[in-house]
């Protein structure tokens, strides 16, 4: 069993709040049988570990990241110490899941390019990257891989599991996949399927990787890859992440690096370098077939799956429910919340639900701290209040 | 001092009318307060709807399940009789459709417990009567510009109200909440007269 012990007390970049230096781990899992029916022989997964892990092993919350998320989702890497991981502002000492008390796993999804196996990993039947010979992974499928990586680590129930965007979707298959596990759950501005704006906008970013003259059918690694592709999904991305308002009250109309219209094609709004800057950053970090895999996998979720209705689906799932959504979030509005929490409420789920007033749009998820903190701290303290309560003694 | 009796009097009373274990659906539940002790010294099965953050969180606090929903748009997530009471308290004069909420509370519940304040009372008819002043009472504490209560009502505007929406009034008990309960004679005997706040059980008629 790899250890799993609590992160590094005193290192010369704690601040305060901070969860400190944080490794980054690696488990191995193997023969994964996956939802499209092929089976990898073999998924390496990157993990990270906050907090302590409790004697009784009942303090364990798994955070599961978004698109473009990854493993580091708090603290800084000994490597790369100017850089906090993704959810910092939500994960450390006396933060809305407070490692004090509370023992984070967070992984690298399956088909991700942030060190689990993925699109870009090497296939060991040809020893070449996979490109696109990678077999498409659903949200189940990085649901299984996450509940393989807690066996290996000896945990066998989760206090809470944990995520925005469609780390909310992963969260939400947890439930219905090991409701058994899974003693509450907090999906954050998600949904139980994406509609048709979702995948449409999902579809433009695919569509403009695929037709990059670089893309050479997924097996670009050591070639050209295809950047202006991948930067002009990302590009979309934030436009869809963002609101009219907070575009308006960010950039507004203001020139960049100039006072009067250039007549010419080149970039000149401030909202134009922004996401010129953005997508640019991104292909730096991320690799274009991953983008097409977890856009797959979220446009095909959709927790009714073989069941007649969203209550259905739900029925059985023991947990305690937290949801939360934004009021300018149009890309996971919160209206597909309501229905989630309609379908709960209607089979007698414990479930809590608040619209949090936001400009942000869907990024509020990431942005928005202090509004979230008071609803999920008071959430898990009282699950894991309940948990120990019932515990036999 | 219990935590009973550090509840606002009119939820004591509504307490000691739910049954041991009951489901019960609390309709403007605050932060909670009835809640927890319908769960705590009743083993009730509670849930609750609310609109204010501050109390959705502290209700959460509580491990209590309480989704943020606006009443005016009825209670459409819950099947017929989902609940065995359905509480409304202190909220009736708020909404906007009370006729409409009245008849959502008793579609998903078996008996609904509501409270308000009576417009009816002594002091609030003086008030009106004497001064020529929308009333501004220890129960009904706005000006009439700024009062969230848009659909006052007396016990006797009530009775009706209930009648018209299909439901049947149980039990009405009349309480004094600004104040020791001193007049319960008066009360029983005058309700729409002497009780500043009125307690109905309702159930489908």
């Amino acid at each position: 069993m790899p250890d799993i012990a609590g992160v590094t007390q005193s290192n010369p970049w704690d601040d305060v709040g901070s969860a400190g230096v944080v490794p980054e781990r690696t488990a191995t899992v193997r023969d994964v049988h996956l939802s499209s029916g092929e089976v990898l022989e073999r998924v390496d997964v990157v993990y990270e570990t906050l907090g302590t892990l409790s004697p009784a092993r009942d303090n364990v919350v798994l955070v599961c990241h978004a698109l473009s998320g990854d493993a580091h989702v708090a603290g800084r890497r000994e490597s790369d110490p100017g850089v906090v991981g993704w959810w910092d502002a939500f994960v450390g000492p006396g933060k809305a899941i407070d490692t004090d008390h509370y023992f984070v796993v967070a992984s690298n999804v399956l088909g991700g390019c942030s060190g689990t196996t993925g699109p870009s990993s090497i296939d060991p039947r040809t020893g070449k990257p996979y490109g696109l010979d990678f077999p498409i992974v659903t949200i189940e499928d990085m649901v299984e891989i996450q509940a393989r990586l807690l066996d290996s680590l000896g945990i066998d129930r989760l206090l809470a599991v944990v995520g925005g965007s469609m780390g909310g979707m992963q969260a939400l298959a947890w439930a219905k996949q090991h409701p058994q596990r899974v003693a509450s759950v907090l999906g954050i501005a998600t949904t139980w399927r994406l509609a048709a704006q979702a995948i449409a906008f999902n579809e433009v970013g695919r569509t403009a990787i695929l037709g990059d003259s670089a893309f050479a059918d997924g097996a670009y690694y050591g070639g050209p890859q295809p950047k202006h592709g991948l930067a002009i999904a990302r590009m979309i991305g934030h436009i869809t992440y963002l609101s009219d308002e907070s575009m308006r009250e960010k950039f507004g109309r203001r020139l960049r690096d100039r006072d009067e219209h250039a007549f010419e094609f080149v970039s000149e709004f401030e909202v134009e370098s922004y996401l010129a800057y953005q997508g640019r950053r991104f292909t730096e970090r991320f690799d274009a077939n991953t983008y097409l895999y977890m856009t797959k996998a979220m446009d095909y979720f959709d927790l009714i799956g073989q069941d007649g209705t969203l209550a259905d689906a739900l029925r059985g799932t023991p947990s305690r429910w937290l949801v939360l959504s934004f009021s300018s979030d149009w890309l996971f509005p919160t209206y597909q919340s309501r229905e989630l929490v309609d379908a709960l409420r209607c089979i007698g789920a414990r479930v809590s639900y608040a619209e949090i007033p936001s400009p942000y749009g869907h990024d509020a998820f990431l942005l928005e701290p202090e509004q979230q903190y008071r609803y999920i701290s008071s959430f898990l303290s009282s699950v894991l209040a309940e948990e120990r309560e019932e515990a036999p003694r | 001092m219990t935590a009973a009796e550090l509840l606002r009097s009119d939820l004591r009373r509504i307490i000691e009318l739910v049954p041991e274990g009951a489901r019960v659906l609390d309709l403007g539940c605050g932060d909670g307060a009835l809640m927890a002790h319908l769960r705590d010294t009743r083993g009730c099965e509670v849930r609750g709807i609310e609109l204010d953050a501050d109390r959705i969180a502290s209700a959460i606090g509580r491990g209590l399940s309480v989704v943020q929903a606006d009443l005016d748009a009825g209670l459409g997530a819950y099947d017929a009789a989902a609940f065995d009471v359905v509480v409304l308290s202190q909220t009736l004069q708020v909404v906007r459709r009370p006729a409409y909420l009245l008849r959502e509370m008793l579609r998903v519940g078996e008996r609904s417990i509501l409270t308000f304040p009576n417009f009816g009372h002594w002091r609030v008819r003086g008030y009106l009567a004497l001064r020529g002043r929308m009333p501004v009472s220890r129960s009904i504490p706005y000006s009439w510009y700024d009062t969230p209560n848009i659909h006052h009502t007396t016990l006797t505007d009530f009775r009706d109200f209930v009648a018209a929406n299909g439901g049947s009034i149980e039990r009405e008990i009349p309480l004094h909440v600004a104040g020791p309960d001193r007049d319960a004679y008066v009360q029983r005997f005058m309700p729409n007269l002497f009780a500043d706040t009125a307690l109905a059980v309702v159930r489908n008629a």
